[in-house]
């Protein structure tokens, strides 16, 4: 049965080429891996194989000939003893797959109703916790409920954590289950997308998260994509948790704030919690997602304090923002140490008989944008604070969305405000005008409400 | 045709002999449809053939047990087919369509079978090999007796994160066989242009990693290497370097014209070492088949291979919506 031999597409981007020689002739006999002819595509010259076994019956475009559309038959082949000159069998159905009309992406859900129940009933017993008790018991809980859980890190181990984040883990779990690594973020990151493929919940802790920027490939590459691209077949339950952003003193290649980054990012989701309630409840629910979580803290408020429900079990769900103060002037959105001086500014402006409603998203991804259009609807007004740069920020969206939603209430621009636009100076002076401060936040404030 | 050298006739069965051409076969036969389906533009992007290299992957599947693991680059359709994994689903996904591995989201490059435990398919060059060392990790963390074989190419030899993981793997007796596929050329640079030092296997010394090259144009000196590695990782001993010598007849990917190799080069390979012709001789001349068999085998193949591309042109495109899926799995709570 004769077939026609089609002019081939041989690179992602080709449309027609030159059929600059053939090395065949009619009669000639040609199986499967023979080099039929030299076709100049617009990046290079490619030899083409033939694919079938038989006898090239006609040569239906000269050598030479320039422009050739792809899937234009170029030969004809024949079976051995077949009549040259036989007319082909239809050549195999090669049109593209048609384009349907495009259809509207799928319409963005309606605003759902802000959830804004209490994260713990009235009356619940309270202790005195820091955040850094307050993640090492999330980890402990969950290490406790499932064998799959394990830590790994530099020093998580007998060095008992950098900053004493996994204190009393290894003597609880074993060094089975607290691992101490050598320094290489990027291999032992990978190792342990693969232990999460392979059916475990690792923790990764990153003695900061500068340190991740080594592994992001795999964090990215791997972790966040790989549901996806499995069809979702296969993917990686795992934490990533460490220190983000600034300390104190420690200079640029220690101090940046990676928020933006990772929230930018589909398949990752992005905790950053400010109290240790929030750090344990979030950390306790990271361990349980399914996906790759970034868990942000923050060296600073490591060993500050807050109130802890004594309840068994205790989890905070992702994408559920908190109100920490209730106001009627203006919106402060913040996450993580930001909400250090959304919270001081809340309390001078009150000073000042200005009431703002303070929210704490504590999920960056997902992001709770329907507590913060309910809060603008009431507000009329908005400012933003985080440590991260200027450029792409998280105020950014945080903006984007209320221009779109919620346009006709806002009485102001949203304002938001970021870290300085610069690599964090080592200089005590220098360092503390880099980072965004209360008195900034203060000012903004009184822009957006015309004082 | 030139003389072919092949090893004396070996220690194996007629059986095996012709499940080793018949899977080999597979893989030669469906990576020229790739490549025909790919010339007509019904796939799209960048397809990476595997063609000459096939009796990398069947001897060491040969080699392997039920459950072990592995992962590779994105040259991958030869291990997907030769650790079970469907001809008809492989080739949808090249196509990007719904009955796809990925049901079209992969593409080439990002394909997975759970049931199968292959675990990807990567695109960046080198990734898979922590991510290799990593499944070998949860097993044995699980004690579940099991090995993972991390493949890659003689160009990702010279990544930073492999020498990280040989270091990790070797810490913690990871039962991992890290498989060099040495084609000879990253991409278009020559081994002996990008690597100060020839021999790969040895590149596991410095972590008190053994390891070993293999000809791997030979489908049971392949087999025989990756028994005796897997053998010792399922031991207990830690990670294995295999450095399997082969060579690839078509460009890096479809779109590379190979001009940095003579087409003689290439041509003399294909004659005196092409694997499945070494082991379609041993066939013949040791009397297991006659060519009459051969043939049979011969067509069965090229049955599931037109099959295989039937399938992938009449499989639809995934549906719109497919679009929003499988971006984050649904949390139980």
């Amino acid at each position: 049965m004769a077939t026609e031999i089609l002019m081939p597409a041989l690179s992602p981007t080709m449309e027609e080429g030159t059929l600059a020689k053939w090395l065949v002739k009619e009669g000639d006999t040609v199986s499967s891996g023979d080099i039929m002819a030299e076709i100049e595509t617009d990046k290079a010259t490619m030899e083409f194989e033939a694919v079938d076994e038989g006898v090239i019956g006609k040569i239906l475009i000269p050598e030479g000939t320039e422009g050739v559309k792809v899937n234009t038959a170029i030969a004809i082949l024949v079976e051995d003893g077949e009549e040259v000159g036989a007319t082909p069998a239809s050549a195999p159905a090669a049109e593209a797959p048609a384009v349907p009309e495009p259809a509207p992406a799928t319409a963005a859900p309606a605003a759902p109703v802000a959830d804004t129940s209490p994260d713990w009933p009235d009356g619940t017993a309270m202790k005195q916790q820091t955040v850094r008790e307050a993640l090492r018991d999330a980890m402990a809980e969950e290490m406790r409920a499932d064998p799959t859980v394990y830590l790994m890190g530099e020093e998580v181990g007998e060095y008992q954590g950098a900053y004493k984040v996994s204190q009393g883990l290894l003597d609880e779990f074993g060094a089975k289950r607290v691992i101490d690594t050598p320094i290489t973020e990027h291999g032992f990151t990978g190792i342990a997308v693969g232990a999460a493929f392979g059916g475990l919940r690792p923790i990764v802790e990153f003695m900061t998260f500068n340190f991740a920027m080594q592994a992001i490939d795999q964090i990215i590459n791997s972790a966040a994509k790989t549901l996806y691209m499995s069809g979702g077949q296969m993917g990686a339950p795992m934490v990533f948790r460490g220190p983000n952003g600034a300390a104190a003193r420690v200079g640029a290649q220690h101090s940046q704030d990676f928020t933006a980054w990772y929230s930018h990012v589909p398949g990752l989701k992005v905790a950053m919690p400010y109290s240790a309630s929030d750090a344990k409840g979030l950390l306790k629910t990271a361990i349980r997602d399914p996906n790759p979580v970034i868990f942000l803290e923050n060296e600073i408020l490591y060993g500050r304090s807050f109130d802890v429900p004594e309840i068994d079990d205790y989890t905070v769900p992702f994408g559920k923002a908190r109100i920490w103060r209730e106001g009627t002037d203006v919106t402060l959105v913040s996450f993580g140490i930001g909400m250090t001086y959304a919270l001081e500014a809340a309390d001078r402006l009150a000073e000042d008989g200005i009431s703002a409603e303070v929210l704490d998203l504590r999920t960056i991804r997902p992001m709770d944008t329907a507590a913060i259009l309910k809060s603008v609807m009431k507000t009329n007004r908005c400012v933003t604070v985080e440590e991260g740069w200027p450029q792409n920020a998280v105020g950014n969206y945080i903006t984007s969305v209320i221009m779109q939603e919620a346009f006709d209430y806002l009485d102001a621009p949203v304002i938001n405000l970021t870290g300085k636009d610069v690599p964090m100076p080592y200089a005590a002076n220098l360092e503390k005008l880099a980072l965004v401060t209360t008195d900034e936040v203060i000012e903004a404030v009184k822009k957006v409400t015309y004082r | 045709m030139a003389a072919r050298k092949t090893t004396k006739t070996p220690n194996v069965s007629a059986e095996e002999l012709k499940t080793h051409y018949r899977d080999m076969l597979l893989i030669r036969r469906f990576e020229e449809k790739a490549g025909q389906l790919y010339g007509m533009g019904l796939i799209g992007g960048f397809c990476h053939l595997y063609i000459g290299q096939e009796a990398v992957v069947v001897g060491l599947e040969a080699a392997a047990e039920e459950g072990d693991k592995r992962v590779t680059s994105y040259r991958d359709h030869g291990h997907m087919l030769a650790c079970g994994m469907d001809a008809n689903g492989v080739m949808a996904e090249l196509t990007g369509r719904e009955g796809g591995y990925s049901k079209g989201k992969g593409g080439s490059m990002h394909m997975f079978s759970k049931e199968k435990h292959f675990y990807g398919g990567h695109g960046i060059v080198g990734a898979q090999v922590p991510i290799g060392a990593g499944l070998a990790f949860a097993d044995k963390y699980l004690e579940n007796g099991r090995v993972t074989f991390a493949y890659f190419g003689d160009g990702a030899a010279n990544q930073g994160q492999i020498y990280e993981t040989f270091n990790m793997a070797a810490l913690w007796d990871l039962p991992v066989v890290f498989v060099i596929e040495n084609n000879q050329y990253a991409m278009g640079t020559a081994q002996k242009r990008s690597t100060s030092t020839p021999e790969l296997f040895t590149r596991g010394e410095a972590f008190g990693i053994p390891g070993e090259a293999v000809d791997g144009m030979n489908v049971l000196s392949v087999k025989e290497a990756g028994e005796k590695a897997v053998a010792h990782c399922r031991s207990g001993k830690g990670p294995y370097i295999l450095e399997v010598k082969t060579y690839r007849y078509r460009g890096h990917s479809m779109s590379d014209p190979a001009k940095y190799r003579t087409r003689e080069e290439v041509q003399k390979m294909r004659e005196e070492r092409d694997p499945i012709e070494q082991v379609r001789d041993m066939l013949l001349t040791g009397k297991h088949a006659s060519e009459d068999d051969l043939k049979t085998i011969d067509k069965e193949i090229k049955d599931i291979v037109n099959a295989s591309a039937e399938f992938a042109k009449e499989s639809p495109e995934p549906a719109l919506d497919e679009l929003w899926t499988d971006i984050y799995a649904d949390a139980t709570e």
